[in-house]
Formats: C-alpha cells, sequence, structure tokens
C-alpha cells in the first residue's frame, strides 16, 4: 500500500520536474528570475511560446496514455491504442475536410478545431450506434466497428488528399503527423477542465477496471455494472482522444506504449495505472516535445516521430529487462 | 425454463437446496454450462423462471447477487499481468465500495487462499501459473466472495489426482458447512463418489435426477452418453464405473 502511493508520488514529481525543466529548454537560455521579473525577452519567450506548449504536450500525453490504459481494457486487447476505437480518425477527417473546403474563420475559433471536434463527436456516435444492439454492447463489435470507422475515415482521407491542391495536401500532411504547437491559455484551462475530471473519474472506477480487463462475465458475476462501465470508458476514452486530437492530430505510439511500460514495472493494477499513466504519459510528451523543437532546431521534427524514437528502444529495454514473473 | 427456443435448453424443473453437493452432468452440449451461466446471472436471455430465494435471477442487484452467490468459469485468461493474489482479491469486490480494501477484506483473501493450497504463488503473474494452479486460483477468488452458492463448471478438468480429489474434498467441506454446490463434470466417478445428487443432462433436457445410486446406473450411462459402462463394487463399498469398448 504505501510503496503503491510512493510510486505516485514519485511521477507526480516527474511531471513537476517535466514542467519546471522543459520550459528551460530551447535555442534562446532563458531565467525563471528574469521571466518572472517580467523582463524582455525571457517573459515573452517563457509565457508565450514554451509554457503553453509545456502545458499541452503534459494534457495530450496524460489524456493519451490514460486512454490507452481504458481502451486496452475495455476490448481486452494490449494491442489497443487510443486510435482504435475510431474517434480519432473522426476527427482527423473533421480537420482535413476543413482544409479541403477552405474553412477559413468561424466567430474567433479555429475552423479546423472546429470541424475535428464535431468529427470525433459524430463517430462517437456512430460507433457507439454500432456497438450496441438494444441496450447491449459488445467489446468485440466495438472493436471491429472501430477499426472499421477507421479504415472509412482514412479512405475518405486519401480520397481527399488525392483531389486537393499541392497546398492543402501538404496541409493534410501536415495535420496527419501531429504536433504541439503553442496556444492560448485560455484553450488549456477548458482542455484542462475537461481532461482532469474526465481522468479523476476515471480512476475512482479503477477496482471495476480490473475486473473488466479479466473479462465482461468475470465482471458481472462479481457485481460490477458492465454494460454501464464499457459506454462510460468508451465515452471517457473518446472525450479525451477526440478532444486532444483536435487539437494536435494524431500523435503515434505514446497511448500504446506508456500503459505497457508501467504494466512491465508495476504490474495491471489500475487503481496505480491511471494515474501513473496519466503522469508519466504527460511527463513523456513533455520532453519528447522539447527534443522535437530543439534537435533540429530551427526546424520542427514532428513529435509522433519522436515518441516513436525515443519511446520505442526504452520500451525493448524494458522488455528485455523485465521482472522474470511478470510477462507483457 | 428455456434457452435459446429450446434448442439449448429445455429443463422443466429443478429444485437446489443447501448444505447440498450436486453435480450436472452429460454429454459435449448437453447444456451443463448453460444451465450454470443462467444459474449464475449471466445469461438473461432465458424464458421461463430461474428464482433464487424466491426473486427471479435477472431481478436480484447484481452486487447482492454476487455476496450470495459465485460462479466459477471453465477457464479463465488474462490478457494483462494481474498476480494470483489480485485475482482473487476481485473476489470481494461486492462488498467494497471504495478504491482500496479493508482489513476483512484481506482476512477472506487470506483464508480463501489457504483453503486452496494457493498461498505460495500469490505474487506471482496469473498467466505465468499452470492450469491446475490457475484453476486454484479461481477456486479462492470465488470463496473470497464468502457466497452460500457456489457454482463450478468443470472445475477438476485441468488438475491432476492430487488437486482433483483435494478440490473435491473442499467442496464437500463447503457443503457441510451449509454451502449449496452445484458443479458441472465430466468426471462420473467423481462425481459419484462426492456428490449428494446427479443431475444428468442430455440434449438441453433433464433425463435423470436424484441420489448418485439412483441417476447414474449403467443403462443410463450407455443411453446418454452412448458408451458401454459396468457398476462395479470398490473394496469399500461405493461403486465404481468402468467404461468398455
Amino acid at each position: 500500500m504505501r510503496s503503491r502511493s510512493a510510486i505516485v508520488v514519485l511521477s507526480a514529481l516527474l511531471l513537476v520536474a517535466a514542467a519546471a525543466l522543459m520550459p528551460l529548454i530551447g535555442s534562446t537560455s532563458i531565467d525563471y528570475g528574469r521571466a518572472l521579473a517580467g523582463e524582455s525577452p525571457d517573459a515573452e519567450i517563457l509565457f508565450y511560446a514554451r509554457l503553453p506548449r509545456v502545458l499541452l504536450a503534459l494534457l495530450v500525453g496524460g489524456a493519451l496514455a490514460v486512454t490507452g490504459v481504458l481502451f486496452q481494457a475495455l476490448v481486452r486487447d494490449a494491442l489497443a491504442d487510443p486510435y482504435v476505437l475510431g474517434v480519432a480518425s473522426g476527427a482527423s477527417l473533421g480537420a482535413v475536410l476543413a482544409i479541403c473546403f477552405g474553412w477559413r474563420h468561424a466567430g474567433g475559433i479555429s475552423p479546423m478545431w472546429l470541424a475535428a471536434s464535431a468529427g470525433a463527436a459524430v463517430t462517437l456516435f456512430v460507433v457507439l450506434g454500432i456497438a450496441t444492439q438494444g441496450r447491449r454492447m459488445s467489446s468485440f463489435t466495438l472493436l471491429l466497428a472501430g477499426v472499421t470507422i477507421n479504415s472509412i475515415c482514412a479512405a475518405v482521407i486519401l480520397f481527399l488528399h488525392n483531389i486537393v491542391e499541392f497546398s492543402q495536401s501538404f496541409m493534410v500532411l501536415r495535420w496527419l503527423m501531429g504536433g504541439i504547437e503553442p496556444v492560448e491559455y485560455s484553450t488549456i484551462a477548458w482542455l484542462a477542465c475537461l481532461v482532469i475530471p474526465v481522468v479523476i473519474y476515471s480512476f475512482l472506477k479503477a477496482r471495476q477496471w480490473n475486473l473488466l480487463a479479466v473479462g465482461e462475465d468475470w465482471a458481472a458475476a462479481r457485481g460490477v455494472p458492465v454494460q454501464r462501465l464499457m459506454v462510460v470508458g468508451f465515452v471517457a476514452g473518446s472525450l479525451l482522444t477526440g478532444t486532444v486530437t483536435a487539437l494536435t492530430g494524431p500523435i503515434g505510439f505514446l497511448g500504446l506504449i506508456v500503459p505497457h511500460a508501467l504494466r512491465i514495472r508495476w504490474g495491471a493494477d489500475h487503481r496505480l495505472l491511471i494515474p501513473c499513466s496519466f503522469l508519466i504519459g504527460a511527463s513523456f510528451l513533455a520532453v519528447c516535445d522539447t527534443v522535437a523543437r530543439t534537435a533540429l532546431a530551427p526546424a520542427e521534427i514532428p513529435v509522433g516521430v519522436i515518441t516513436a524514437m525515443l519511446g520505442g528502444p526504452f520500451f525493448i529495454w524494458l522488455l528485455r529487462s523485465r521482472r522474470r514473473s511478470l510477462w507483457l | 425454463m428455456r434457452y435459446n427456443g429450446a434448442e439449448v435448453l429445455d429443463v422443466a424443473e429443478l429444485d437446489f437446496h443447501a448444505g447440498s453437493l450436486v453435480s450436472v452432468v452429460g454429454p459435449n452440449g448437453a447444456g451443463k454450462s448453460t444451465l450454470l451461466g443462467i444459474m449464475a446471472g449471466l445469461r438473461e436471455r432465458y424464458t421461463g423462471r430461474c428464482r433464487f430465494e424466491g426473486r427471479e435471477v435477472r431481478q436480484w442487484a447484481r452486487r447482492e447477487f454476487a455476496r450470495k452467490l459465485s460462479f466459477v468459469p471453465q477457464s479463465l485468461r488474462l490478457e494483462f499481468p494481474f498476480t494470483a493474489e489480485q485475482v482473487v482479491m476481485m473476489g470481494r469486490t461486492p462488498y467494497c465500495d471504495g478504491l482500496f480494501e479493508a482489513p476483512e477484506d484481506h482476512d477472506a483473501v487470506e483464508r480463501a487462499m489457504g483453503v486452496t493450497d494457493s498461498r505460495e504463488f500469490r505474487r506471482r503473474d496469473f498467466r505465468s501459473l499452470s492450469g491446475g494452479e490457475r484453476q486454484r486460483v479461481v477456486l479462492a477468488a470465488a470463496l473470497a466472495q464468502e457466497p452460500a452458492v457456489l457454482l463450478l463448471d468443470e472445475p477438476t478438468t485441468f488438475l491432476d489426482i492430487k488437486h482433483q480429489l483435494a478440490i473435491q474434498r473442499i467442496l464437500r467441506d463447503l457443503c457441510n458447512g451449509g454451502m449449496l454446490v452445484v458443479a458441472a463434470t465430466h468426471d462420473l466417478n467423481l462425481a459419484a463418489a462426492y456428490s449428494d445428487r446427479i443431475v444428468v443432462l442430455n440434449r438441453g433436457r433433464v433425463v435423470a435426477d436424484g441420489p448418485p445410486s439412483e441417476s447414474l446406473t449403467a443403462e443410463k450411462i450407455r443411453d446418454v452418453f452412448e458408451v458401454e459402462a459396468y457398476m462395479e463394487q470398490t473394496p469399500e463399498g461405493g461403486s465404481w464405473i468402468r467404461y468398455a469398448e
């Protein structure tokens, strides 16, 4: 019990460290003292360029890792990631439509973000509709519905990508690579207002997630309201993924690998897995994004490239050094 | 009571009483698992009635029902690295409201793992256990639920002889303590040796129901299982089924 809280505290410290240190790294070296005193240019660089970007990376990384945990338990498939149930591809399709039709302004809100959120919402209901028959939902149908919607969205995106002009085609490609960009503090505030309560809510159901991760009958025979939990998990994960994808585009690998890395080290208990996935997924993406913007500065590398290139070898090392009693 | 029309299961009436060990036998596809699934509240699309303590199984609140009845599935495959102890602790779910277990939950898990002789691998990954070890852990999870009724779907299938007998003895003890145990099984000799009552199912229908000496006769076995069988006496005076081509 004590070791469990120690792990969570340690993960939280990691997040604090990432949040404090990552903004300092960059082509121009800055200093917290000068920035907090409001001196130029340190204050501008810190508060308008780097800090919002680090905060966004933290929220996105945490949201994707938690979604990975939820979806892997929901479909009991170790290969499930936040994108497997279709919502993110719906968001991508929305964004690509906005690019292709040249939607520019929607009352001060980014039309791409608006279209991506709408795309995510539509796919959420479509997948939910396909996967529920009567009042029952089957995780297998859910997975198949998600994968099918993914393929359909990908096909439409490819089709659109083929027929648009060169500049739009470049924008589509750029979106599909995903990336963290500095955003307004108001955007970060409402994103936090959505992500943090959803993560806390999922954490409060952690015991039930343990049983669902074993099996639907297993959970039902022990008094877990399986159908409700499945719908809640799907909607929670889709809200997280849909919202962050609308802001950043798809960022691969993290949502698949962070939950696995934590399971190898600390086991499958969701009471540990959910909070630690959030904290460590958040820190991991903040670090990756810092590498993405500094490694080849002033050019930027898509952050998805970094998550896979940094995370991949680390994960293989973990896999080789896992405790003997735990397999993946 | 019926399931899926009458194709899978068509049972006129079965009553089970506390303190007895009932074995359900029958060839593959006879409806044993379906019957247990309905009784466990896991298959809700049956027609007719299935009542527990006078109330229809479908109408029980899940949690409350789970404190009264636990179900041991045929096998359990895990995708994720839960330890044996974590699996057993899941049996306490109907009693836990918060995120963390109370001391009495740990006591119940400790007792259940002691009874099933599974304490030694409590920290091991469930998936690294042998079939028999897994079965003992799953039984411990069911016992940690502290139920009045225990349903088991082929509890001894993967076990070595020592643990087959050990599990039968555990089930016998539980019944003597007042529990109702209903187990589907393929081992007619074990069923005959330990059960108070045997229900024989064939093609979804009850073809015999009574004490082992009445429901498991050579004739019945020939009819239902389509093998030649002879009833023999053991030196201790029990009956023993010998199969022949």
